[in-house]
């Protein structure tokens, strides 16, 4: 490179650089501390019992409700005597499980109809279209709170249906990048070169459609913890003495005045999990939008 | 016109492929209309004569038929207004819901009202300074609100509102009849918590229309015409740029009609949701399929009205038609 003139291509290329050098920073101090709260509670969900927490089901009844900071209980105790912060994260256990798990089935099923949808239409197109139709028509919480309530809440059955139930997004989001793709020239040449549908879908589709489905299934992770929240605050999520952050609000709720940390301490460990994911989302998705704007 | 017969059409198979999965699901699950009436009897239970008595309810019910055809003669009766009895509370099932359904109608109303309250003014003032600090400020405030769950936000309120401050009730419900002044006291709270829930979407999509719109050559003509900003505002830019508003706002009712579920429960208010927690909970399959049916269609019409006012105000619609659009 000269000193006098750069060539035209060289701005291009140290934009790139410039991109490269600061890809980590470039996500924001706001992500990396909703990515370090996750982190933080996935890590002490999963090593709860490594770490010394003090067993969540333990009841103390001379010790009810005690508050924040007292002889024992960092965060105090539950209407039963147990320890709040022990419950709060097995509590995570429950909500993490949920929401690493079930939104990938959402991302399966997503991905296969999406992508079949987009790529074949016609008929194809239609049918899945009628399905996507039903299940939005399909009052959701109300089919989940019944399906649950007759099956039985097992964790097992809360991350199937809470997964069959979140395909709709990903469903739409598959499909309507699949259609953008499946006009380009790589696809066709793959099709020219004699490639079955099925690697078409794999090799050449699947890559590209994956990045912009996979930013909505981090907030579909946020969505099922609502709902996880929601079915354990009507009793119909997990069977006590299970801790579990939506049945530790409702436990709270009715001694609201008296002791307003046993709802909102859990309270706020959920809100916090859920804006962090739906941050890392929210910036993985504009991240992923600006590299598809620049192709 | 292609477009909307083609909509049209396909509300029929959305419509019996909701309402057979419904009716499957509850005759899948168990414990069924025989059981209920038995005092809600373990199906497994065979003291006393039991099974003969269940047998012999079955039949009288009908309910030893193949379920393909207790489905289609449960259809005839809805295309009739006939919903069927509930065994549990022993009443028509169609009226059961007609009785619940303006407490939740009110409620939506109330909370869609007071969304567009709160979204309006913030949408439009995002809009007028995009990228700066009000703007950043107001969607921070947005991305907090949707992380909210519902019941934490109900709970929020309740706390400062009914429990601390004792500005307002924490739950219960007062017939309209009796004063609507009492009535709307009580569903302040509750159609709060929807209305801010529902704010965000609102805004943000009001927010990206207006900014679009404000870059239109004609608002730039009435700029240099002299014409002050708020007239601009209200008398060019708003209404092209509250399309988009409107049709989210209603999709957005269709979704709430199972949404209001835990709010209701939360508020104790006799609606809808509430009526069908209450079916799951008394395994009242007759009651809950009724209550199933009734929101997929609302939700299914409601939809439709949407397209079509969209594919008449809007000649572009229309040429994608498949699982996205």
């Amino acid at each position: 490179m000269s000193d006098t003139a750069l060539a035209p291509g060289d701005i291009g290329r140290l934009n790139e650089e410039k991109a490269e050098k600061g890809a980590w920073s470039r996500l924001g101090w706001v992500f990396w501390i909703a990515f370090g709260w996750v982190f933080l509670m996935s890590f002490s969900a999963l090593f709860a019992d490594l770490l010394g927490f003090q067993d969540p089901l333990k009841t103390d009844l001379r010790n009810t409700f005690s508050p924040m900071m007292s002889d024992g209980h960092l965060l105090g105790t539950d209407p039963v005597g147990r320890d709040m912060l022990a419950r709060i994260i097995y509590g995570a256990q429950v909500s993490l499980q949920i929401a690493y798990t079930a939104p990938l089935i959402s991302l399966v099923l997503g991905l296969t109809f999406g992508i079949s949808a987009g790529y074949f239409r016609g008929k194809v197109d239609g049918t899945i279209g009628i399905f996507v139709d039903a299940i939005l028509a399909f009052p959701n919480i109300i089919a989940i709170i019944a399906i649950l309530y007759f099956l039985g809440a097992t964790l097992f059955n809360m991350i199937l249906v809470l997964g069959f139930f979140g395909m709709v997004g990903d469903l739409r989001v598959a499909r309507a990048n699949t259609i953008l793709y499946a006009e380009r020239e790589f696809v066709l040449a793959a099709r020219a070169q004699g490639a079955s549908h099925l690697r078409i879908m794999f090799k050449e589709l699947l890559p590209n459609v994956m990045i912009p489905v996979l930013a909505l299934a981090v907030i579909g992770m946020s969505r099922v913890i609502v709902i996880e929240g929601i079915l354990s605050f009507l009793g119909v999520g997990l069977p006590p003495p299970t801790a579990t952050w939506g049945k530790m609000i409702s436990e709270g709720y009715t001694e609201l005045s008296f002791a307003p940390h046993v709802t909102f301490l859990p309270a706020a460990a959920m809100f916090f999990t859920i804006l962090s994911f739906n941050l890392i989302g929210d910036r993985l998705r504009t991240l992923t939008n600006a590299k598809t704007g620049q192709l | 016109m292609n477009y909307l017969r083609y909509r049209i059409l396909r509300v029929i198979p959305v419509f019996f492929l909701v309402t057979f999965a419904s009716f499957a699901l509850l005759n899948i699950l168990p414990g069924d209309a025989a059981d209920a009436i038995l005092g809600g009897a373990d199906s497994t239970d065979n003291t006393e004569g039991l099974a003969e008595a269940r047998e012999a309810l079955r039949e009288e019910l009908g309910l030893d038929r193949p379920i393909i055809v207790r489905y289609f003669s449960w259809l005839g009766g809805v295309v009739q207004g006939d919903f069927g009895d509930s065994y549990v509370q022993i009443a028509p099932v169609w009226e059961l819901l007609v009785e619940r359904l303006p407490v939740t109608i009110e409620l939506l109303i109330l909370s869609q009202f007071l969304a567009l309250l709160i979204a309006l003014p913030c949408g439009v003032y995002s809009a007028l300074k995009a990228d700066k600090a009000a703007d950043r400020a107001i969607g921070t405030i947005a991305f907090g609100l949707v992380a909210m769950p519902p019941f934490l936000l109900a709970i929020l309120l309740v706390f400062v509102f009914a429990v601390a401050w004792k500005i307002f009730p924490a739950s219960g419900y007062f017939p309209i009849e009796e004063g609507l002044g009492q009535n709307l006291y009580h569903y302040i709270m509750p159609a709060t918590v929807i209305g801010l829930l529902e704010s965000p979407v609102l805004m943000r999509v009001l927010r990206v229309d207006l900014i679009a719109t404000l870059q239109e050559d004609y608002i730039a003509l009435a700029r240099a015409k002299g014409m002050s900003t708020s007239y601009i505002l209200f008398r060019h830019a708003l209404r092209p740029s509250s399309f988009t508003l409107v049709t989210v706002l209603g999709l957005q009712f269709g979704f709430l009609l199972s949404g209001t579920v835990i709010i209701e429960q939360i508020f104790s208010l006799p609606g809808m949701g509430k009526l069908i927690l209450d079916a799951i909970d008394n395994r009242d399959s007759m009651l809950l399929q009724g209550g199933v049916t009734l929101i997929a269609l609302a939700y299914v019409g409601i939809n439709l009205a949407v397209d079509m006012l969209y594919a008449v105000l809007d000649p572009r619609v229309g040429r994608s038609q498949g699982a996205g659009s």
